[in-house]
């Protein structure tokens, strides 16, 4: 294995508490020493990477993503999708079950783990919570965790029955896994393409109410706490609404573990995005009203949210050149997340930069128990974000690694350049 | 829970929404928000102009120019009526309906669009089953695009032909519009607002010339969310107070093909909602009713109130060819300038 030493770099580490100048020496894949400037020793014939006026930080960690492989490999594959993610400072993601075929097996879990698949940073595949994820039948969750799972979900096809749910719930607890909820009530949503609200009713196009989340979200904390088991771990995905963020709120205040990620879509943007049917502004959950928004931002400084995740979702330019109500929900979402929130919420919203790296490392490495990730403590791997903090650019979507160009900021002003991208000890991405 | 989201403490600055690219052509028509009252008083006055014209003038407006009529949904009126408003212009029209062409074999819309320009077509009148669909359309051709209904959307040309329909009650002579041309005039839009085009187009539009537009309906068919579409716009569920204000009643049908799962009462909706002359009679005697049809007899309106004097339903119909062949006219000649409100 390589050697490698990031001099001079200023090391912000929020999982072990460290704000200050440092050189690191990275070895066999680990953190193998951190000192004070110039202090390091036994570095010898190591290459160096001169992180002079650069930010160094824990790889970023995106628990919420679509890499399309198995079977959609024309949006995205491991290979591309990973390219994108250690473009955008990302060295570990989650990766969604909703391929074709539906990852509910060991066998495509570990599929998806292959080295063949040409990962440039580190897969989390996230499993179906039940067979196929029609939400009847539970699989084997000590199975599919030995393969690799780190987690349950039937991510875009919520699970409805509380029956089916309470039982996702304690059988993944017994295993150590947590369940992911895409919380919707598809019965209050059918047919609808966008946030309920003046906005849809102005364009004409059926809304999906904002309680369609939160209800979901609602049921969900009512099953965890009549479970009465501590070891159960409910994460919401991509929380949009301000009551859905209420009620996780309350739970955390009664003692559950409830965890939740907002998308930096869902901080940012509107329902009044969509303009005139912009297909590149469709996703699951949709983009809501300005309260939920800001209700969303609130929720973020106030220490609720517990993760940036990005929801990275290609789709190919012919699938979304449509009519809005049959385009494709989805975004793309790993090479703009840390530019996002360094301009807005570090910049604009003066969330310590500690902080937007630990919603983006530290919590959501915790959450998911992703041992040895989200710090650069020695012996953890050695997964390094190095970046800029005060360059601004601009996202031009067709430059992307990712195979799909769907991002609502295109054009967008970014703060935050990545300079170096390492993923276990191999640098994955350098800026040109 | 929405509505009572926590307040944010601080002061935020947030990334602005881009304005809107549209419309790309400038003979296009996608929404009556892309018309200035100065250019819907140029639509009105060349409508009244072109109707009286020798036919055999007329016809050399845009004579042998291709236009193609894109058709998703079924329809008589707005089909027929482009349709003998381009010819009546010297135009040569072409009809590609959903049901007997290659859209049968999954070509989309996009490539429909690409295909009618590559044939000649010089301008797409197009009516769609999507809301939205003219817009992608246009992005993607560039091309002039008229829309002929969108979805749940819009029905500019509907609230154009409208619009011609009351003012030569209520303002005879009248051709031109201002901000107060309406002032004092109540239009009441009654029924199945939700799925409706025709009264999205009318209650953008006419509010602009000083009306008061009311929105009549069950909670099912009109969402509170709809006073929020615009200015000028209020909800009043009782049908009869609703008519003692009213000089316009526009009557809705109930889209059958649009409602998606939802079940509805019809004998209570008729009870509640239908227009029957005694309604007509005790509380709006004097105000014109309108329909932008197709009308269903003996449901949102009795058949004595559609062929009652008080009923300009066929003069709508006339007013339409009149109007699309201002739009049409309008599509082919327009010069590229800001011509947006």
């Amino acid at each position: 294995m390589t050697a490698l030493v990031i001099r001079g770099g200023h090391l912000i580490d929020p999982g072990a508490g460290v704000d200050a100048p440092k050189d690191i020496f990275l070895k066999d894949g680990r953190v193998a020493e951190v000192a004070a400037p110039g202090k390091l020793k036994g570095t010898n014939g190591a290459e160096v990477v001169d992180a002079a006026g650069l930010t160094v930080a824990p790889g970023l960690i995106d628990i919420h993503v679509h890499l399309r492989e198995p079977g959609q490999g024309y949006k995205e594959t491991i290979a591309s999708g990973t390219a994108a993610a250690a473009a955008g400072g990302f060295t570990s993601v989650a990766a969604m079950p909703n391929t074709v075929p539906v990852n509910d097996s060991p066998e495509v879990t570990r599929w998806m783990l292959a080295p063949e698949r040409g990962a440039k940073v580190r897969v989390y595949p996230i499993a179906a919570a039940t067979r196929g994820s029609k939400g009847e039948t539970l699989n084997d969750f000590a199975a599919l965790k030995a393969a690799g799972a780190v987690a349950v979900t039937d991510d875009g096809h919520p699970i409805l029955k509380d029956g089916v749910m309470r039982e996702t719930l304690a059988a993944a607890a017994r295993v150590g896994l947590s369940v992911i909820q895409h919380a919707e009530d598809t019965r209050m949503t059918q047919g609808a393409s966008m946030n309920a609200g003046p906005m849809a009713f102005k364009l004409g196009l059926r809304g999906m109410p904002a309680e369609a989340e939160s209800s979901l979200v609602e049921r969900d904390i009512r099953l965890v706490t009549e479970l009465r088991d501590a070891r159960v771990h409910l994460h919401v995905a991509h929380t949009s609404t301000a009551a859905a963020v209420a009620a996780v709120r309350q739970a955390r205040r009664n003692g559950l573990r409830v965890t939740c990620e907002v998308a930096p879509h869902h901080f940012l943007l509107t329902d009044e995005h969509v303009g005139f049917y912009n297909t590149n502004a469709k996703m699951n959950p949709p983009l809501r009203s300005a309260a939920d928004r800001d209700a969303m931002i609130e929720a973020i400084l106030d220490g609720v949210v517990d993760a940036i995740a990005t929801d990275h979702a290609p789709h190919a330019t012919h699938e979304k050149e449509v009519e809005f109500e049959n385009a494709p929900n989805g975004i793309t979402g790993l090479e703009t997340a840390l530019g996002l929130c360094l301009r807005w919420l570090h910049k604009e919203w003066k969330l310590p930069l500690g902080r937007v790296l630990s919603l983006l490392s530290a919590q959501p490495a915790a959450l998911l128990g992703l041992k040895g990730r989200g710090t650069l403590a020695v012996g953890s791997f050695a997964d390094v974000v190095i970046f800029d903090p005060k360059a601004e650019w601009t996202y031009s979507a067709k430059e992307t690694r990712s195979k799909s160009h769907n991002t609502p900021f295109d054009g967008w002003t970014m703060q935050g350049k990545v300079r170096w991208t390492i993923s276990e000890g191999r640098i994955a991405y350098v800026s040109q | 829970m929405t509505a009572t989201a926590t307040p944010v403490r601080r002061q935020l600055h947030l990334p602005p929404v881009a304005p809107s690219p549209f419309p790309y052509n400038p003979g296009s028509l996608l929404s009556v928000q892309d018309l200035t009252l100065e250019g819907i008083s140029q639509l009105l006055s060349r409508a009244t102009v072109l109707e009286a014209m020798d036919p055999l003038e007329r016809d050399r407006i845009l004579l042998k120019r291709r236009i193609a009529l894109l058709f998703y949904e079924s329809s008589t009126r707005t089909r027929t009526s482009f349709e003998l408003a381009a010819k009546s212009l010297g135009a040569d029209t072409t009809l590609v309906s959903s049901l007997s062409s290659s859209i049968e074999k999954g070509e989309t819309l996009k490539d429909t669009g690409l295909t009618l320009r590559a044939l000649g077509a010089e301008a797409i009148i197009l009516r769609h089953n999507s809301s939205g669909a003219p817009w992608l359309l246009e992005a993607e051709t560039r091309l002039p695009v008229l829309n002929a209904g969108d979805g749940m959307h819009e029905h500019p040309t509907q609230a154009l032909l409208d619009l011609r329909t009351m003012l030569q009650h209520l303002r005879p002579g009248v051709d031109t519009v201002a901000t107060d041309t309406l002032a004092g005039v109540t239009v009441t839009i009654v029924g199945d607002i939700l799925h409706s085009r025709v009264a999205r187009s009318n209650m953008l539009l006419l509010p602009r010339l000083g009306a008061r537009v009311i929105l009549c309906g069950p909670a099912q068919f009109l969402p509170e969310a709809a006073a929020n579409a615009g200015p000028g716009i209020t909800v009043e569920r009782d049908f009869e107070a609703a008519l003692r204000a009213s000089q316009v009643v526009m009557m809705l049908r109930i889209q059958a093909e649009r409602l998606a799962g939802m079940q509805i009462d019809l004998e209570q909706y008729k009870t509640a909602y239908q227009l029957t002359g005694q309604r007509l009679a005790e509380h709006a005697a004097q105000a014109v009713v309108l329909h932008p049809g197709p009308i269903i007899r003996g449901l949102e309106l009795t058949a004595g109130v559609a062929d009652g004097p008080q009923s300009a339903i066929l003069e709508q119909v006339k007013n339409g060819v009149a109007i699309r062949m201002a739009v049409v006219e309008r599509a082919l000649t327009a010069q590229k300038q800001g011509g947006r409100a």
